[in-house]
């Protein structure tokens, strides 16, 4: 998450309510980790976030094995 | 000037199949003075800096108002602006109020839990083309779908829609600057009255939710949060005419705009169909390359404003051409392709700053879960007539009629 | 072929790249690396056994005990096919010889170095006050770990001693889960040292407002402990004993280069000196070409705000500039980048979003010119010398991009144009009322230009009086 950017149009906390919460008007919380089965959901969020602020983890995760652990890290 | 006879011409009829080419020429001036004074903004950065600017103001009062205008603008106070058309502090109490009951942080899954009903409606309306070989895309599926979403969402009878769909109509007309048809002024004035009566009727509907409250957002308008903040009666009646009306054309339009979008683009139409998922991009794209919203019309500078090598002055009207800047190849690589996987799509279909779409979420859900079904369930869709016929406006731009053969729906 | 550009094209086809500290400077930077071609050998060297994770939800979500203090590893943006020396740290620096000494004795070769060692939590100056159980810090995953199982195990009351942007978020937490705390802090209100007095002002009525019990102008003396060697309470300056079982240390951070002592590198306790290149300075001045720095450790000078050098703390700061050094890394001279990026921060605390642009720091004064710090919902703007420098928000935050490039034009401070949200009779400038008005230099005004990061260019105007 690039909280820089982020303007705050609550766009990703629509998309993915079990992710994203808005936190008071303007300040966002995220889970940084959400598990795979929340990934369709974080994707959505990704996509719709006006200011693109949102970092999903590329499909697969790390190719290093001692990087284990995959899935999409907002 | 060339650059003077562009914008009319854009809004011309002639130019509403494909714009695009005009934009193109209109982005050669990032920043163009019309031959009316009003200045054409056409470029991306330029825009999306000028939505984020606070020299820009919404308000219509604040517009320095052209010969034959000010009477418009005087009975306007008759009902008085929408936050849509507001500055803060007053636009922020008011969207943020309209908010409680719609979004987060006070309700959060509103939205999400539409998704059930949203796939209902959209089944209910292919099931009605079953035995059929043809459709109008507008007729049969576009218009009648969103207007349940929102009369649900807002608690409005859709057995009223017969009468406030004139007054829509003639609402969104009012935001059409063209010469064309009985021109600009005759279409605001009308407009005003047609606001007036959806106000009166909306008051009336509030009033029945205040002693009888239902699940809706009316009710939960009118309830108020408690001893916080609420709504005037009044600001309750404009916000309720704007969620009515803004929820309206715009979905109307993204929706028939992807099924032409996809019937000229056999590849994504095929991609779609085989895995869904891809209508979360694909809609994103669909925003930037075919936006329902084409441009704003209705910005004032409060002050001289330096963009793009250009002064604009204090006082000057400022249109802000979003489906413009969604081509600027400066920004977006290969503007002209409709490529539904695109990342970093930043677009511009939504405006931005404090007046990004307020239905947004709401939009993009209709406008998914319709194209992934029609994709899914029409037998090998295709377009009767390309181009569509559009409609006059160029400001909320799309056919008017899509019709479209296909060989029967799958269930 | 001139020598540099064969060099930099030989080092991107098969050099070795070592990155030491593998946190987000350091992942951004490998990532980079590999972004622009580079396929030689890398190798991640780092103290802390965990992959790369993100430090701001540590004393947000994870202090109110949403996420785990481990689940917060940082995204990857692509595959980077590294070495991973993880749980091991640099012990040393052979400039002349090329070589990074670790812990364990080995040496590892490289052909270009990127330092981004960071900084840790400033630990308590007394030593055995220090180690009592429930003294604690706040800077790493273990030690958000720690913090957060003491908050759930609802300690009678915390002490958050210095109200920084952490030890604000700290107490936020807290209150938020019904925690009592006190905030003690030296200077006259939270936030002062970052946003100034009147900003500070707002900052301490958030506090009081979420209950808070904030005393500022105090100074935590001595914190004592039971026979146990737990923590139970604190002496203030003015004479109070406090109860606590848990005071969290948040002065701030030291730098980690102690690791460099006697390498010839200018490093030293205010962070490695580098050019706008991330280039780090050896002890004499002169710039080394095959060392580069990013993040928190590093210190640069930025043409925007008169050369000086600044120390950002600053997560966009260490992702802009780990990029700008990957991209020196593998690039010959003239395609190389300055690091001009536009200083921004956020903090989120008692459900406001704060952020930042510019260097508040700098402003001798500021102008509320949206909304109202009686609200605690405005946009401020800071300035020096007639110029905006900086601006802040409170759940203002979309209007911060134009604030943005105010500083980047050199904008005339107090801002004298209309706008929408204007007060009355338009924005009036009062001191900042920071504890030390540093006075920064004086010199050509710099502006910034262009928006993709390869277009970013200098331009220099006369200087505004
Ligand atoms: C609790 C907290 C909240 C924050 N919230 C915000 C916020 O809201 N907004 C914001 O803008 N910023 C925030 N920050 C700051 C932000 O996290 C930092 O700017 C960022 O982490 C800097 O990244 P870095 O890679 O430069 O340094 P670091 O993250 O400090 O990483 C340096 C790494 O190097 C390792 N290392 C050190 N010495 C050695 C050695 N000799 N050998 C090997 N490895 C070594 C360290 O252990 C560490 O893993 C926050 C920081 C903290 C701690
Ligand atoms: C595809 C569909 C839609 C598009 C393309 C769209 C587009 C836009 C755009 C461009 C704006 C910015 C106007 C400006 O800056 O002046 C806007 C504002 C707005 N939209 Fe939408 N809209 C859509 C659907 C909806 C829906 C479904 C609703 C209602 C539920 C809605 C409600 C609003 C409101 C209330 C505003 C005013 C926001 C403000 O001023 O803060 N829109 N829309
Ligand atoms: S959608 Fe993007 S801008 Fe909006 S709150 Fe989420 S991250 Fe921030």
């Amino acid at each position: 998450m690039d909280l820089n950017r982020c303007e705050a149009y609550a766009q990703c906390a629509f998309q993915a309510p079990d992710v994203f919460a808005m936190h008071g008007e303007e300040a966002l919380m995220y889970e940084p980790c959400p598990g795979d089965e929340r990934r369709e959901q974080v994707m959505r969020a990704a996509a719709s976030c006006p200011v693109q602020a949102i970092l999903v983890e590329w499909p697969g995760g790390p190719a290093v094995p001692e990087e284990a652990g995959t899935g999409a890290r907002g | 000037m060339t650059s003077a006879t562009l914008l009319r011409r854009i809004t011309d009829y002639a130019a509403r199949a494909d714009p695009y080419p005009l934009y193109a020429e209109l982005r050669r001036t990032p920043v163009a003075r019309q031959e009316d004074g009003v200045y054409a903004v056409s470029t991306y950065w330029e825009i999306a800096g000028l939505l984020h600017d606070p020299r820009l103001s919404s308000d219509p009062r604040n517009r320095v108002p052209t010969a034959g205008e000010e009477d418009i603008l005087e009975e306007e106070q008759g009902l008085p602006p929408s936050f849509l058309r507001l500055d803060p502090p007053e636009h922020d109490r008011l969207r943020r109020l309209a908010t409680r009951p719609f979004g987060p942080p006070d309700s959060l899954r509103r939205v999400s839990d539409m998704r059930g009903d949203l796939a209902r409606m959209v089944s209910g309306l292919i099931d009605g083309l079953r035995d059929r070989e043809q459709a109008d895309i507008v007729e049969d599926f576009a218009y009648p779908f969103p207007v349940m979403v929102i009369c649900n969402l807002l608690g409005v009878p859709h057995e009223d829609e017969g009468r406030f769909h004139v007054w829509a109509e003639a609402i969104v007309a009012g935001l059409d600057p063209g010469e064309e048809g009985e021109g600009p002024a005759e279409r605001l004035r009308a407009a005003q009255r047609a606001r007036m009566e959806l106000g009166r009727y909306l008051a009336g509907l509030i009033e029945d939710r205040r002693r009888a409250p239902g699940g809706d957002m009316l009710s939960a308008l009118a309830a108020g949060h408690g001893d916080r903040e609420r709504m005037s009666p009044l600001e309750l009646v404009v916000t309720a005419v704007l969620l009515l009306i803004a929820g309206h054309e715009t979905t109307v339009n993204l929706i028939t705009n992807g099924m032409l979008t996809l019937l000229r683009h056999p590849d994504a139409l095929r991609r779609l169909r085989e895995e869904p998922g891809l209508a979360v991009p694909l809609v994103e794209e669909l925003l930037r390359y075919e936006p329902p919203v084409q441009l704003l019309p209705q910005r004032t500078a409060l002050a001289d404003i330096d963009v793009g090598g250009v002064t604009i002055p204090r006082g000057a009207p400022v249109w802000l051409v979003l489906a413009s800047g969604n081509r600027d190849p400066r920004r977006f690589p290969d503007p002209d392709r409709f490529d539904p996987g695109r990342t970093g799509n930043e677009h511009l279909g939504f405006g931005g700053g404090i007046h990004y779409c307020f239905g947004a979420p709401l939009a993009r859900l209709e406008a998914q879960v319709a194209l992934t079904e029609l994709a899914r369930r029409l037998v090998e869709p295709r377009l009767v007539e390309d181009p569509p016929p559009y409609r006059r406006n160029p400001v909320l731009r799309g056919p008017r009629h899509l019709p479209v053969a296909f060989d029967g729906c799958v269930p | 072929m001139p020598a540099a550009d064969g060099s930099a094209e030989e080092f991107r086809r098969r050099g070795h790249a070592v990155v030491v500290g593998a946190s987000l400077a350091g992942l951004r930077a490998a990532e980079t690396l590999r972004e622009e071609g580079f396929a030689g050998t890398l190798t991640m060297i780092g103290d802390e056994p965990h992959e790369p994770y993100d430090r701001p939800p540590l004393s947000k979500q994870v202090l109110l005990g949403r996420t785990g203090a481990g689940d917060t590893l940082l995204p990857r943006r692509r595959a980077l096919e590294a070495r991973w020396l993880l749980g091991t740290a640099a012990t040393g620096l052979d400039l002349a010889g090329r070589r990074v000494r670790l812990a364990g004795g080995e040496e590892v070769r490289y052909d270009r170095l990127l330092i981004a060692t960071g900084t840790r939590a400033r630990p308590w100056i007394k030593e055995t006050e220090a180690t009592l159980d429930g003294v604690l810090t706040l800077r790493t995953a273990g030690e958000a770990a720690r913090l957060a199982r003491r908050l759930d195990a609802r300690p009678r009351r915390v002490l958050v001693i210095g109200a920084g942007f952490t030890g604000s978020e700290i107490a936020s937490a807290c209150r938020e889960r019904g925690i009592d705390v006190t905030v003690a802090e030296r200077g006259p209100a939270p936030l002062v040292g970052a946003l100034g007095g009147v900003v500070g002002a707002v900052a301490a009525e958030l506090h009081r407002a979420h209950g808070v019990d904030l005393r500022c102008g105090i100074t935590v003396t001595a914190l004592e402990g039971d026979q146990a060697g737990r923590l139970r309470c604190a002496h203030l300056s003015d004479g109070t004993v406090l109860e606590a079982d848990v005071a969290v240390v948040a002065l701030g951070a030291v730098r980690n280069t102690e690791w460099l002592a006697g390498s010839g590198l200018a490093a030293g306790p205010r962070g490695i000196a580098c050019d706008a290149g991330c280039r780090a300075f050896d002890v004499h001045g002169i710039v080394t070409d095959d060392v580069f720095v990013a993040g928190d450790v590093a210190r640069s000078p930025h043409p925007l705000f008169g050369y000086q050098f600044l120390s950002l703390e600053h997560w966009g700061n260490a992702v802009a500039q780990a990029e700008v050094a990957a991209h020196n890394m593998v690039s010959p001279g003239p395609e190389r980048r300055p690091h001009l990026w536009l200083p921004a921060f956020w903090s989120a605390q008692f459900g406001v979003n704060i952020k930042s642009v510019g260097v508040p720091p700098m402003g001798r004064e500021l102008a509320v010119v949206q909304g109202s710090l009686t609200e605690r919902r405005f946009a401020a703007v800071y300035g020096h010398q007639g110029r905006v420098i900086a601006a802040v928000t409170f759940d203002h935050g979309r209007w911060l991009p134009f604030y943005g490039r105010l500083i980047e034009s050199a904008a005339p401070f107090p801002p004298d144009f209309a706008q929408v949200d204007r007060a009355p009779g338009g924005p009036r400038p009062i001191p900042a009322e920071f504890p030390d008005p540093a006075l920064p230099t004086h010199g050509p005004t710099v502006t910034l230009s262009g928006y993709a990061p390869s277009e970013r260019r200098v331009t220099f105007v006369p200087a505004r009086v």
